[in-house]
């Protein structure tokens, strides 16, 4: 896939690179930040906390039917029992896709996004081009990420603009009825949970293992 | 405010062109793991909220917003707080030299400090006195609203009309935290056709998005 985020690190410092090195001294110094506490928020967000927190209860949700009941009732409590809670996933909402209506997440004004259980935002959801077309043109969208719906599927565009948090319940695969929570937790992709694709298919994965995607 | 950050349906910007998932890194260079960092460990001081930050990255003249990349507008931010709280100064800024030391009754989180509040989170849900003014199912219209304050009713949806979905209950009303005053308000996911927003199409797809109380008025 074509992008534009490349950065060769053997570049000298950009300006702005020695400017947040700059004000970073600067509040150590004062002693307003704390050196260990800023480790630790990166290593949570860069290592601990993520996707595969989301695919955890997708996965679930796909083979308990009971989990899936108190996840679309009581989301932040039914995430939370998983283990998964905290910032900027306080208010959980479950949007579950169906063969006649799907369900796409975006933050029009900033880059709201349910952290607890998919981490950090990619670049692409907090770029204008994302955020000014999602509510727009949301086919033209999916279309980038190679996700063509038929016509007689209606879109559903979230535009989170509060402190509640969605992620998108897609549909299970076909033929994955008699998979593992496990094995299904494969399937489920962090940009099916923003709902810019769908799941993976059992034979997305086989390509996959031999490396042809 | 309607600034360079209302970007719902605006249009010029370009392809999306997303790095593959499997691939894409969290942080694409080492400042932006530390101004990230950096962005959330000042915030933990308690000395402004999340709506205050918000709009620290908004009041920017539209082409520096869209021209920053995200974190960049980020450093604006917390560069823009830390001076109008009196936490550093503008020289301080220049020079990278502290002058004098931070005043106040700072309490500076630490790593067990700082692994609590991330995991604890901060619940903007309040209990209201007051009932809600509006049913689901009822219709209802998106207010004019120009205003040079933080707001959280982005301008492509003012004056259009559309159908309460969900009552979320109470919750942090943000243009008056933007200002320092803690109210809450009845929060709604308000669901508008495309047509009501686009003008005619020949699909059903739907636009639902979350607007507070004082936002809205009856359209029945």
């Amino acid at each position: 896939m074509p992008h534009d985020h490349d950065h060769d690190h053997t570049e000298p410092p950009s300006d702005i690179a020695l400017k947040v090195k700059a004000l970073e001294s600067l509040l150590i110094e004062k002693g307003l930040v704390d050196s260990a506490a800023l480790d630790e928020i990166i290593e949570t967000y860069e290592h601990k906390v993520g996707p595969r927190n989301g695919a955890h209860v997708v996965a679930k949700a796909w083979t308990d039917s009971d989990f899936k009941q108190s996840l679309l009732e009581n989301p932040t409590e039914a995430v939370a029992a998983l283990g998964y809670s905290g910032r900027q996933g306080e208010h959980l909402q479950i949007v579950e896709n169906t063969s006649s209506q799907h369900n796409l997440v975006v933050c029009t004004l900033c880059s709201c996004y349910p952290w607890t259980v998919l981490g950090l935002p990619p670049a692409w959801y907090k770029s204008a081009p994302y955020r000014s077309r999602a509510v727009s043109e949301p086919r033209s969208v999916l279309n980038e990420f190679g996700t063509d719906l038929p016509s007689e599927v209606s879109i559903r565009v979230w535009d989170s603009t509060s402190e509640m948090r969605y992620l998108v319940l897609p549909m299970q695969p076909e033929g994955t009825e008699d998979w593992t929570e496990e094995q299904l937790q494969q399937l489920v992709t962090r940009n099916s949970m923003i709902g810019v694709e769908l799941a993976k298919s059992p034979s997305d994965l086989d390509s996959n293992n031999q490396g042809t995607d | 405010m309607q600034g360079g950050h209302d970007l719902g349906g605006k249009q010029g910007l370009g392809p999306i062109n997303p790095e593959d998932e499997a691939v894409e890194p969290v942080f694409h260079a080492e400042w932006e793991r530390r101004v990230f960092a950096l962005t959330l460990a000042t915030g933990m001081l308690g000395k402004w909220n999340i709506d205050q930050s918000r709009f620290a990255r908004e009041r920017q003249h539209p082409i520096d917003y869209l021209k920053n990349s995200y974190y960049e507008n980020w450093y604006e931010g917390i560069v823009k707080l830390l001076v109008e709280k009196g936490l550093i100064s503008e020289s301080e800024l220049l020079s990278g030299v502290a002058e004098q030391a931070a005043s106040g009754d700072l309490r500076v989180p630490n790593q067990e400090d700082a692994k609590k509040i991330l995991t604890s989170g901060g619940p903007s849900e309040m209990s209201l006195e007051n009932a809600p003014k509006f049913n689901v199912g009822e219709q209802v219209k998106v207010q004019r609203n120009f205003t040079y304050g933080h707001s959280r009713a982005p301008s492509y949806v003012q004056g259009c009309i559309g159908e309460i979905e969900i009552h979320h209950g109470g919750h942090v009303f943000p243009d008056a935290n933007a200002k320092g005053k803690l109210v809450g308000e009845h929060l709604y996911a308000v669901r508008f056709s495309r047509n009501e927003l686009w003008g005619p199409s020949t699909n059903k797809d739907e636009v639902l998005i979350d607007l507070w109380e004082p936002y809205l008025e009856s359209a029945n």
